[in-house]
């Protein structure tokens, strides 16, 4: 304890000393808040706008490529900019528009609204890499409010072009 | 240590690969930037001129704008031109933007036909540049990598194609 005054009390090791103990009384209330308390790994609260890679709402594009194949196709809504969809989308994909725009996300509503809540929906963005669009989160957590219980989110990690396009699954162009 | 990890992944997520084409001519196409001066990407020939289409909305894209800046303040006596076509912006948004941003380098408004002259801009960001031959001599799609963007810059500025 003394020698613990004598550090603290020491010129240029008050801060420092201060910032390792802010830091590890942070470290120590994330763990218990996050369960980590059972000594196994912290398991990250999964909310509706987070989407992370691994979340079961998401489907790959090799997947929904296959289900587009099957006789119960998948409705498929792209909520991106209308520039990148007119020069290519998913065949039967409906445009919907970004959701960074406020006429977006109600036009979303209200396409949605003619769905069952239990039919196979899918969106999609890919204007940009994935932990960057604007668009994907926002919808998807409208949709989840809405009830939608199948609902699926195509993975594009970089780009429409990228991950979709130069894969070579089928493409339709124009409105 | 999550900071670290952070870090580690937003630097690997940034130095996303660039895709090489080969040499094509850059497109015949007359552009209007927004103080409505009429350019041209094939008039440029002689000049090592970068084309990035971006939108003022796609994050990644907005934080690559300073970089670009800097290419041009630190090339443009050497032959080097800057333009950004926008995507998807509404004009006023877009006017702010470059205002408050002071881009030093002429931004025009895009379109479906722009973006297909270039053949197809399918995200954002993405980046040609092309020689003083007037031809196409790198795409960059994704978060530009701007140590090898400048590394490229030079080499054409210095070989004179």
């Amino acid at each position: 304890m003394k020698l613990f005054k004598r550090l603290l009390c020491r010129r240029g090791l008050f801060v420092p000393i201060l910032i390792a103990v802010a830091a590890l009384l942070t470290a120590l209330f994330a763990g218990v808040h996050s369960g980590g308390k059972n000594g196994g790994p912290a398991k990250a609260p999964s909310t509706v706008s987070e989407l992370p890679p691994g979340s079961t709402d998401l489907i790959r594009p090799e997947e929904l490529a296959k289900a587009l194949q099957a006789s119960a196709k998948p409705t498929v809504l792209n909520v991106g900019p209308r520039v990148i969809y007119v020069q290519a989308h998913i065949p039967g994909a409906e445009y919907i528009g970004p959701m960074a725009k406020p006429e977006g996300l109600e036009k979303l509503r209200a396409r949605a609204a003619l769905l069952p809540r239990d039919s196979f929906l899918v969106i999609y963005c890919g204007c940009c890499p994935w932990e960057h669009c604007p668009n994907i989160r926002p919808a998807y957590k409208e949709l989840r409010q809405m009830g939608f219980t199948r609902l699926k989110v195509l993975y594009i990690e970089n780009s429409f072009g990228s991950d979709w396009v130069e894969k070579g699954y089928p493409t339709a162009k124009g409105e | 240590m999550i900071g670290l990890v952070a870090a580690l992944y937003w630097h690997r997520r940034i130095s996303s690969p660039t895709a090489s084409i080969s040499t094509l001519p850059v497109p015949a196409i007359t552009l209007t930037d927004l103080s409505g001066n009429t350019l041209n990407p094939s008039g440029y020939k002689g000049q090592v001129v970068l084309i990035n289409f971006w939108a003022a909305w796609c994050t990644p894209c907005r934080a690559e704008i300073p970089q670009f800046m800097t290419l041009q303040d630190q090339y443009r006596s050497r032959g080097f031109q800057a333009v950004g076509i926008s995507l998807d912006d509404p004009e006023g948004v877009l006017r702010d933007f470059c205002r408050e941003s002071k881009v030093n380098y002429p931004i025009v408004m895009g379109n479906q036909r722009i973006a297909e002259a270039f053949g197809g801009v399918l995200g954002l960001p993405t980046t040609f540049l092309i020689g003083r031959d007037g031809l196409i001599h790198a795409k960059y799609e994704g978060a530009t990598d701007f140590p090898k963007l400048e590394q490229e810059i030079t080499a054409l500025l210095e070989s004179g194609h």
